[in-house]
């Protein structure tokens, strides 16, 4: 007997997870399954929808204005631009308190950890203090051992870039931190519960070290940006105490992988999925599929360690990313979509496949599924490849999410529509 | 040719002659982990992921003890570092990396080598491990005089002794062992022979054939619901042969679980080879195998194939099943738990070994057809025993800190009673709530069987 749902999402990142969301919201039982942890441990965190137009222009400052101008064939011009700002508040509507930003259709700038700013259109609430259009001077802290973050080349990054601030960064020893290469998570476990760490006047709470090392580096700056390790499950508090003990705004500058924020959105996503009572079965992989006489999907087979079980659904959704996450592969002579083997438009020669300028308009960033406009995936004969399947997120091709800084806003508006258009075809 | 040395011009390599690709490093002897190696790209989710490394200062994690250790050893004069002990082999990084780099047989096989080539046969840690790991070959003494065997190990100067001359931790509670074993019990109802013939009522009162050669299985008990939780073990033959399965029992040794974990990969390998003999035994006789323990189907399912090769090791991996997770699949479970009561709370942990296998939903799952059931899941933290390595004095404190989580959790849902499939995550529930902890398959009993 296979395992039976009405909608069954594969892929467990922004994309996968807002079709399960919005499937289940059509009163469907739905289940998503994921191989492997998604890729949202290397993502900022940030909710962008559009920083840059196609051609490279840009910062955008409103990015709902730019969206019609999109080529035909990018996952946003195929959805439209009602169905962006729909996701939007569907995201809103499972983020909360968590994220700011929905005040307005402008696109926030938020600093990166190169000392970058970053259009986007919702950004992560401890990241707020920091926004570069604000005016505040500010202080960046840096750690010995965090070599991902020099905060005094990112301040004097900032200040070359024009932000109407001044800013310093200073780099200190993270107090309780005893090896070179601590791992993220022991910065932020070491936060979230208060541990007592030796500091020169004695044991204290991790997060009073913390304070009592920043406080003498205070310059009059008016706000701390710290990389982006301040707790994980007690992020709010640990904030609080640190503003509260230094006097000054502190917000926390997003970085690299692994990224807390990106973590963190991970749970804010799943515990909303067990909110809406989507069943999630991971670290297992779709391996292959079974068609009915019709030629639809009829279920897929899940690899769980040797045993190939049967899912079955009566729609389904692929999201399960790009060529970072393995949604999209490629061999020496070829570019493919592994479990369905869709259609992925690509040069027959893989020296087309790329430009010399590694900035230039690269062809593999934008390989992927052709999609309609209810996101099947088309053949090469422009008919969808199966009746029941729908795509979504970074599988998708058209676009280039790097260089537009589009990447979880097509993950957004893509999943709200080919979750919401699968929930509706399964409850007919 | 290094990398490095590849000529720039535009010429494409397998044009005209055939593609040769460049050999940076010797041809493996052994088992070839370089295409994981290979594979890894640094990003840092295995380390995210590692219950450990967020609460030990001297744990570097996953990534080092993976693929950054197994380029270091391409250097001749580098050892093992001895921080591969400090890995629990929750197993986590496995489901953890987005770029298939397999860490957990990385480790295993460190493990192994600095086992055999740096810990020193003579030290106190090489006994105390090589101990807890065939903790199989010392039960069936207590098993015998379970009683006595109880009464001593309860006595707070076995406790005393345990830690100071053994170096397994003083807090903790030995398992008790059973009066009578589930094999014991087993033969004494008459074995295999009574198996067919409840099976066969069962499938008279189902309406079923009386003949069915696919409904039979073969059971992987493993050593701790054997001697300590036969209560378990019963609960599975009794719900499987409810629903019209013959159960064999095997003739089998431990799965390899603590061995592994302790580096022991000899001791592993002459278990490993007494089970995948019988197993592929009972598979020739008809029998899938099923488990009731997660880390054992583990264990058969993923790191026999990944570390040996005994004739049969991937058909017994590729038969052998979580017994849930098969009668999900061949029987219609939720239609059979339709109408069936119990009236319990339970707080539910998943084990690392049953996420890893993608079960971790299931138990919430397949026991929410149950009428007045509750169960919560109390989240995705690691329990922190890890089998073996909480018991171990240096890991206790590191245990328990990981564990803290999870108590929590466990003590902010409503039930006062725990669920999960480890024996050894059970006793951590146990032991840091003072809560009784059952598993799913009782709980299936209790609603299926009269």
């Amino acid at each position: 007997m296979a395992i039976t749902d009405d909608v069954l999402v594969i892929g467990g990142g922004i994309a996968g997870a807002t079709t399960a969301l919005a499937a289940a919201e059509e009163g469907v039982d739905v289940r998503l399954v994921t191989h492997k942890q998604s890729t949202l441990r290397n993502a900022s965190g940030l909710i962008d929808v559009l920083g840059y137009t196609h051609e490279g222009e840009g910062p955008i400052v409103d990015p709902f204005e730019r969206l019609e101008e999109l080529p035909k064939g990018h996952p946003y011009e195929r959805v439209g631009t009602e169905a962006v700002r729909d996701a939007l508040s569907f995201f809103d509507a499972v983020a909360g308190d968590a994220y700011a930003g929905s005040h307005t259709d402008s696109n926030a700038l938020v600093p990166t950890h190169g000392g970058t700013v970053k259009p986007t259109a919702r950004y992560p609430v401890s990241t707020a203090a920091g926004l570069a259009s604000d005016s505040q001077d500010t202080l960046l802290v840096g750690f010995e051992t965090l070599t991902d973050f020099d905060a005094p080349l990112a301040a004097s990054h900032l200040e070359a870039a024009g932000a109407p601030f001044s800013a310093r960064g200073v780099t200190l020893q993270f107090p309780g931190i005893v090896r070179d290469d601590a791992k993220l998570t022991r910065y932020a476990h070491l936060l979230d519960h208060e541990e007592s760490v030796s500091t020169g006047s004695g044991d204290r709470s991790a997060r009073e070290a913390l304070a009592s090392i920043v406080k003498p580096h205070l310059e009059g700056e008016s706000r701390v940006g710290l990389p982006a390790l301040l707790g994980d499950e007690h992020a709010a508090e640990v904030r609080a105490d640190l503003a509260e003990s230094l006097g000054a705004g502190v917000f926390e500058v997003p970085m690299g992988p692994p990224s807390l924020p990106g973590m963190r959105l991970e749970d804010l996503l799943y515990d909303a999925l067990e909110d809406a009572g989507v069943r999630v079965t991971s670290g297992v992989p779709v391996v292959d599929y079974e068609t009915d006489e019709a030629g639809a999907i009829d279920h897929v087979l899940v690899d769980r360690h040797g045993q190939e079980i049967p899912h079955e659904a009566s729609q389904y959704v692929l999201a399960t990313g790009g060529l970072v996450g393995k949604g999209v592969r490629s061999e020496r002579d070829r570019v493919f979509e592994p479990i369905f083997d869709c259609y992925v438009p690509h040069a027959d020669d893989r020296y087309d496949w790329f430009v010399d300028d590694v900035f230039g308009e690269q062809p593999y960033a934008r390989f992927g599924l052709v999609p309609d406009r209810e996101l099947r995936p088309l053949g090469a004969d422009e008919e969808p490849e199966f009746s029941n399947l729908r795509a979504a997120g970074a599988v998708l091709g058209g676009y280039d999410y790097a260089a537009e800084k589009s990447g979880a806003g097509v993950s957004l508006a893509t999943g709200y529509v080919a979750g919401g258009r699968a929930g509706t075809e399964a409850n007919r | 040719m290094s990398d490095a040395e590849q000529p720039m011009d535009d010429h494409v390599p397998g044009e005209e002659e055939g593609f040769e690709p460049i050999e940076v490093f010797p041809e493996a002897e052994d088992m070839d982990l370089r295409p994981g190696a290979d594979n890894c790209y640094k990003c840092s989710t295995c380390d995210t992921n590692c219950p450990v490394a967020e609460v030990d200062d001297e744990f570097p994690g996953p990534k080092f003890q993976g693929p950054e250790q197994w380029r270091l050893k391409r250097q001749e004069d580098h050892d093992i570092d001895d921080s591969v002990m400090k890995c629990s082999n929750c197993m986590r990084c496995d489901s953890a990396c987005p770029s298939e780099v397999p860490l957990s047989q990385m480790h295993n096989t460190a493990r192994a080598e600095y086992v055999e080539e740096n810990m020193s046969k003579l030290s106190r840690e090489y006994w105390r491990n090589r101990m807890l790991s065939n903790y199989r070959k010392l039960a069936p003494l207590a098993a015998t005089f379970p009683r006595t065997a109880n009464f001593v190990m309860g006595l707070s100067a076995t406790q005393w002794m345990g830690e100071k001359v053994m170096g397994i931790a003083g807090d903790r509670e030995f398992p008790e062992f059973a009066t009578q074993t589930f094999r014991g019990w087993w033969t004494e109802r008459g074995g295999n022979d009574t198996s067919r013939e409840q099976a066969r009522a069962a499938r008279a009162r189902r309406g079923e054939d009386l003949e069915n050669p696919h409904k039979r299985i073969a059971y992987f008990h493993g050593c701790y619901s054997n001697y300590n939780t036969p209560e378990v073990a019963k609960a599975l033959v009794r719900v499987y042969e409810h629903l019209g399965y013959e159960v064999m029992v095997p003739e089998q040794s431990c799965s390899g679980t603590p061995m592994f974990a302790n580096g022991m990969l000899e001791d592993a390998r002459r278990a490993a080879e007494t089970n995948v003999r019988e197993l592929a035994d009972a598979i020739e006789n008809g029998a899938d195998i099923v488990a009731s323990c997660s880390s054992c189907s583990m264990s058969i399912r993923q790191e026999y194939p990944e570390l040996f090769d005994f004739e049969g090791t991937e058909d017994v991996a590729a038969n052998t099943w979580d017994a849930v997770e098969y009668l999900r699949v061949h029987e219609d479970l939720k239609g059979e738990l339709e109408g069936t009561a119990v009236d319990a709370e339970f707080a539910y942990h998943a084990p690392c070994h049953a996420r890893n296998q993608g079960l971790d939903g299931q138990t919430v799952e397949v026991l929410s057809a149950i009428d007045g059931i509750d169960v919560e899941d109390v989240g995705d933290s690691c329990s922190g025993i890890s089998g073996t390595y909480g018991w171990k004095e240096e890991n206790y404190e590191t245990s328990m800190k990981i564990g803290e989580e999870m108590f929590e959790h466990m003590e902010d849902a409503e039930a006062t009673t725990g669920l999960t499939e480890c024996p050894t995550c059970s006793m951590q529930m146990g032991h840091g709530t003072g809560y009784e902890i059952t598993h799913t398959l009782e709980v299936l009993e209790a609603a299926l069987v009269d």
